[in-house]
């Protein structure tokens, strides 16, 4: 199984305008802030609720409350997926309820991730509303879910990869769209 | 998604004898995650909803058990627990015929304690679902050991190059010899120290210094892991005295004068207090008793989280 290279699709200065633009989008639907926090699932969602955060911060000089989900313990495919996801902590030091929930992630897909988040969420209590923000959404969704904030609509065939880089945990901020053979 | 490089293949837990120090890292770091859970309001992850655990207790125990039921029940198994006293056991079943029934009645996980070494293994070998060791007689007790460690690395950051001494009756501990493979597997200098009568041949074998002097196991310690006088199994006369044992190996306050000052003193329960510990110490401020205990609830959620995950 190797991965293949297709298209270098969002090169750092797209990343950065389309998390701004999400930003920006995120403060026209929620006028009052006070209420307003950010959860990003784990890995690649936090650092991208952490630079959303960061850019609301500026604008409106507020200190926008981050959180971060790890939703392996919510997953419905644990005993089928081959190898054990590594579980990391859920970092949540804020009350859920009464709060404005803007859950982040880089890819939307089946949709089945975001499930989970939602059920952990409201695990930690009743939230006002839950709004979703992701940077990719590549289609083929199992479930009826879908995202507020997009930062780029990318059609793609199944058979296809997305990869979302950050310089946060890869060196580097670029999506790739790939193919992985001889599967 | 992120994947461990270690993967956890194990489908049982049966002692840290049979683990590397690859999966006991595993289990560590997966506790550390855990530990979080316990903290939230609403103490429940689905993780493991639609699994049955059934916990088998043939000698009576209260923190285990209910750590492990309040671990299994905070992932969302089910769980069932049985005791010897009240099983068909008094009725001469056997373990393996016990066990082969429970299966039949296709549960995910046997958490088994038993006073014969070995038993948890039998069933491991005969038994489809995960088989947990909750303690096999003077054997191991590997979840003991393991939030024993986990609590250290928690205290101290580390465990490699850490000062350990474990005191007291080392003969019938199972929860010494899970320390000490768990230890030396993750670099920990360990000292065992107690009574003559109570130390097993051969035990340096393992890796271990020994020593009959408890000054010179509390100097230089780190950690001091103080063992309970199993005064149900002490009644061949192993040691001539309660009152001798006290003044030889009994830890108080005095006797910490000269231990480091950020020294932690642990013990896997239940304390003989005034025996082992005097009060001041058991509840004093090197102690971490009670963290080894909710630290117990996370590695036992690690554990069966990985034992019941790791399959396809």
């Amino acid at each position: 199984m190797t991965f293949h290279e297709k298209a270098n699709v969002m090169d750092p200065e797209a990343i950065d305008k389309a998390l701004m633009r999400i930003s920006h989008e995120i403060l026209e639907k929620n006028r009052d802030i006070k209420n307003l926090a950010i959860i990003g699932i784990r890995n690649r969602g936090e650092y991208l609720a952490r630079r959303i955060a960061e850019n609301i911060n500026k604008i409106k000089r507020a200190r926008v409350p981050v959180g971060v989900l790890d939703i392996t313990l919510y997953r419905d495919d644990l005993t089928e997926v081959a190898e054990q996801p590594r579980l990391r902590e859920t970092e949540i030091d804020f009350d859920v309820s009464v709060k404005n929930i803007v859950l982040v992630d880089d890819v939307l897909y089946t949709g089945r991730t975001i499930r989970c988040a939602l059920d952990e969420i409201i695990d930690f209590g009743r939230p006002l509303s839950i709004q979703l923000a992701v940077l990719i959404d590549r289609g083929h969704r199992e479930l009826p879910i879908r995202a507020d904030y997009v930062g780029k609509n990318i059609p793609t065939s199944q058979r296809e990869v997305i990869e979302v880089r950050l310089k946060e945990c890869d060196g580097a901020d670029e999506v790739i769209i790939g193919e992985i053979d001889g599967r | 998604m992120a994947k461990n490089n270690t993967i956890w293949n194990k489908k049982d837990l049966l002692g840290l004898e049979e683990l590397s120090r690859e999966e006991i890292e595993v289990i560590l770091s997966t506790a550390g995650s855990f530990k979080e859970v316990s903290t939230r309001k609403v103490k429940k992850v689905p993780t493991l909803r639609g699994k049955t655990v059934v916990s088998i207790f043939c000698e009576p125990s209260t923190r285990t058990r209910l750590s492990f039921e309040l671990a299994a029940k905070r992932l969302s198994a089910d769980t069932v627990g049985i005791t010897s006293s009240t099983s068909s056991a008094v009725k001469g079943e056997t373990l393996k015929d016990t066990a082969k029934n429970i299966e039949a009645m296709n549960v995910d996980v046997v958490i088994l304690r038993h006073t014969t070494p070995g038993a948890p293994h039998l069933l491991a070998k005969t038994l489809e679902p995960s088989v947990i060791n909750a303690g096999d007689g003077a054997h191991e007790h590997p979840t003991q050991g393991l939030l024993d460690i986990f609590t250290m690395k928690e205290k101290k950051g580390k465990v490699k190059g850490l000062k350990v001494s474990i005191i007291g009756d080392i003969a019938h501990s199972r929860v010494a010899r899970s320390n000490i493979w768990g230890l030396k597997k993750l670099g920990a200098d360990v000292t065992i120290c107690g009574p003559s009568t109570l130390m097993p041949v051969e035990i340096e074998k393992m890796g271990v210094s020994v020593t009959n002097s408890l000054d010179e196991a509390i100097e230089d310690a780190d950690v001091l892991n103080v063992l309970r006088i199993q005064l149900e199994r002490q009644k061949k006369g192993l040691f001539p005295s309660i009152r001798e044992y006290i003044n030889l190996f009994g830890i108080n306050r005095q006797r910490l004068k000269h231990a480091k000052k950020d020294i932690l003193i642990m013990h896997p329960g239940p304390i003989n207090r005034g025996i082992e510990l005097t009060h001041d110490v058991a509840d004093g401020p090197y102690s971490v008793i009670l963290e080894q205990v909710t630290n117990g609830i996370a590695v036992r959620m690690a554990i069966l989280f990985l034992v019941t995950g790791g399959k396809i």
